[in-house]
């Protein structure tokens, strides 16, 4: 400064300002990786969107992410990056008569998708409705605690990511982290996620999740088959959600997703939507069917049904 | 160049100086803002767990004083639009102040923003061409680029002008013009597509009404107004910069008018949702009366209702909108009730009930507020840092010395009472007095 003689008895203002320049660098490099980070970090931050990766650049990352977890989880982690099957769109179908609210789904899927247990995160939600007002969200119990279920005079309806043809969640996202792929699935890229929430707040089912803090997953836990886009463990601070469980129902042979396998009542039904001859396309022809908030024009491929 | 570096540095010591309430006053300022910096550095490490909002209020206490902001720094247009489209002068000395107080709001909603996102680290991707900004398609991409075309519009107004000043020289009215002009559809803009960005959400009913962004352009030349005119109050007293009585009362006039849209559209809307009574009316419940026991808004927004229409009627009656001490009621009730009708009065209703009718009270944390504070702190703190300049500028007692080069500063204190000023200056000193401030040039 031209002006020292003037200035130096508010030496202590220029400490000051030192000592705040130095906080707001701090506070800075603490929100971005450390000048000493393994090369692997700054990879991960300079990570390009999913779908503007090339076929090269992919394998990179999937190894990456693969020696990153298996390292994390003390065991052989796979990452696998399955495209969608041509010709498939799934669809979901739920018989509301036969579900008997066990939540036994719930947790499948946790075990499954390596959801984080403390906090805990549930991609399926189950409410209690009660049979005289029919499904009517408004008196929905979400945290029935019986000792035995079914309950009386009630039934139960599961809800999870309705994976809408017409999503809104997808159009909101400001850095297009999330989207449609080819077999209607909707995913989110962890990777490129900026944790805004706006999804959350334009998801009228209740469907996304948000990292929090830390996801703590036991390593016993860890499920090791993932997927990119589906159940591989989550950072802090990103959004999450059901993915039909895209790691197994894109393999060929497939696999049925896990709240699915589970069911003690055969209430979930999962299938190819453009099979004219699948379980899907039957029962959403032969059965009293609805789906979840018509009104919005979401289009959900998750179907509520009544078989009996 | 040479002189763009010689009135910077005339800025940083004439902002080194100032009277004991000046230093005490942006000490302050800056104790909160290093305690809300180490708040922020905990949630990085933690994590926004260390927040209340949860998956069903997925948005709180940041994002409703974003909201509230991007209103106050909308507002600045209330002073444009009579300074320079009816070039009304009593208000065309002080409208840059307006301008200032938006760059510093604006600077507020950046950093609301930045403390709610869940990875800051990865800002990038919202910059188009090296991350992807999903435009058009996203509100939140709009926003995006509203308010940082409105941050460094109203930056280069106040720069530029103040900078020709310094200098002596009439600032290029062919340059400055249309900026200005353009300034008001960009107010507009802003505060349009923050409403539309909730506005949009068929998911969320509280907020899924066409009434949404009248309401917020209405509110907003209620707050935003209401607080210049204490900052100009504070101004007059405490500086050598002169504000002419009229200009204070056609603000508060335009706040009466304002006000009254505001609190016309708010009875539009409640009579809507309490006389279909469908199951859109829950969050409406919830804000006013409470829901299945869940109340926790309700005690605030009446608190805001009372506040609002107290205002409404001081500014509205001649004989209190002219008596000082009232029309500074006012102003604070305005601030205050505004706050919270357009804060959390908004923000939480879209969320309780949550999408599946689960009510999840949310009350802000003490880490959210703390840090929520550091964040005003450092708001106020760019704002006064902008009026220290602009004013002694704007008074002719900061300017280029004689030589071209260096600076000659006429005025060490700033914020002084009047009687103590003209003791301090004639004593420690030996200065003249100095005259009574010279206005501005426009």
């Amino acid at each position: 400064m031209s002006n020292k003689p003037q200035c130096d008895n508010h030496a202590f203002q220029k400490s000051r300002r030192k000592v705040l320049k130095g906080l707001a660098v701090g506070v800075g490099v603490l929100a971005l990786p450390a000048p000493n980070a393994s090369a692997s970090v700054w990879e991960a931050f300079f990570q390009k969107n999913f779908r503007e990766l090339d076929r090269n650049e992919l394998q990179k990352v999937l190894a990456r992410l693969e020696s990153e977890y298996s390292k994390e989880y003390g065991k052989q982690v796979t990452v696998k990056a399955t495209l969608p099957i041509e010709g498939v769109k799934y669809g979901y179908g739920l018989d509301l008569s036969r579900c008997i609210g066990c939540r036994r789904c719930v947790y499948a899927c946790v075990e499954e998708n390596n959801q984080s247990r403390e906090p805990q995160i549930h991609w399926i939600r189950v409410l209690r409705l009660d049979k005289e007002k029919g499904v009517a969200l408004e008196y929905a119990e979400h945290y029935y605690n019986p000792a035995e279920v079914p309950e009386e005079g009630h039934f139960y309806m599961p809800v999870q990511c309705q994976q809408c043809e017409n999503p809104p969640c997808t159009k909101v996202c400001p850095v297009q982290a999330t989207w449609q792929e080819n077999d209607g699935i909707v995913v989110v890229d962890y990777n490129w996620c900026i944790g805004c929430r706006y999804c959350m707040a334009a998801c009228p089912y209740g469907a996304r999740h948000f990292n929090w803090s830390k996801s703590k997953l036991p390593k016993e836990e860890m499920n090791p088959e993932t997927h990119y886009l589906g159940n591989r463990p989550r950072p802090t601070g990103v959004v999450e959600k059901c993915t039909f469980c895209i790691q197994r129902t894109r393999e060929q042979p497939g696999r049925y997703p896990a709240c699915q396998e589970i069911c003690p009542v055969g209430a979930r039904k999962f299938g190819n939507l453009l099979d004219p001859k699948g379980e899907m396309r039957y029962l959403i022809e032969n059965k009293r069917v609805f789906i979840l908030k018509e009104d919005l024009n979401t289009q959900p491929k998750f179907f509520y049904f009544y078989a009996t | 160049m040479k002189n763009i570096w010689n009135f910077f540095k005339g800025t940083l010591v004439l902002t080194a100086r100032g009277s004991t309430a000046y230093y005490c006053w942006v000490a302050s300022l800056l104790i909160l803002m290093v305690v809300g910096a180490l708040t922020y550095v905990v949630q990085l490490t933690d994590g926004l767990i260390v927040t209340n909002m949860r998956d069903q209020v997925s948005w709180g206490f940041y994002i409703s004083n974003f909201t509230f902001l991007v209103g106050v720094a909308a507002a600045a247009v209330l002073l444009v639009i009579p300074a320079y489209v009816y070039n009304w002068k009593p208000i065309k000395e002080i409208a840059l102040l307006g301008e200032l107080l938006a760059v510093s709001a604006i600077v507020m909603c950046l950093l609301f923003v930045t403390v709610d996102i869940g990875r800051p680290d990865r800002f990038w991707h919202l910059i188009p061409f090296v991350g992807i900004l999903n435009f058009p398609q996203s509100l939140l991409a709009w926003d995006v680029a509203v308010l940082n075309t409105y941050l460094v519009l109203n930056l280069t107004i106040a720069v530029y002008y103040l900078y020709n000043l310094y200098y002596q020289r009439e600032p290029n009215k062919k340059f400055m013009t249309p900026l200005l002009l353009f300034s008001i559809p960009a107010a507009i803009s802003i505060h349009t597509v923050t409403a539309f960005l909730y506005n949009g959400l068929g998911a969320r009913p509280f907020w899924n009404a066409s009434i949404l962004a009248p309401r917020f352009l209405a509110s907003a030349f209620c707050s935003g107004p209401a607080f210049m005119i204490l900052v100009f109050l504070l101004i007059r007293r405490y500086t050598r910069f002169q504000i002419k009585d009229e200009a204070i009362q056609k603000i508060a006039e335009l706040i009466a008018y304002a006000m009254f849209i505001n609190l016309f559209l708010l009875g539009s809307e409640i009579f809507k949702e309490y006389y279909t009574g469908t199951i859109h009316l829950a969050p409406m419940q919830y804000l006013l009366q409470g829901l299945h026991g869940h109340s926790a808004l309700v005690p605030w927004i009446w608190t805001a209702m009372l506040f609002n229409f107290s205002a409404f009627m001081i500014f509205l009656i001649p004989d209190t909108r002219r008596n000082n001490t009232t029309l500074v009621l006012g102003c604070v009730l305005i601030f205050i009730g505004v706050y919270i009708e357009k804060g959390m009065g908004l923000v939480i209703p879209g969320f309780v009930p949550d999408v599946l009718h689960e009510i999840y009270e949310y009350v802000p944390t003490g880490m959210e507020m703390s840090l929520a504070i550091g964040i005003w702190a450092t708001g106020l703190f760019v704002f006064t840092m902008l009026l220290r300049v602009a004013i002694p500028i704007m008074n002719g007692d900061f300017h280029v010395a004689k030589d071209g080069v260096g600076f000659h500063i006429g005025d060490n204190l700033f914020f002084l009472r009047k009687a103590d000023r003209d003791r301090l200056v004639t004593d420690s000193e030996g200065e003249p007095t100095g005259k009574p401030g010279k206005k501005a040039k426009t």
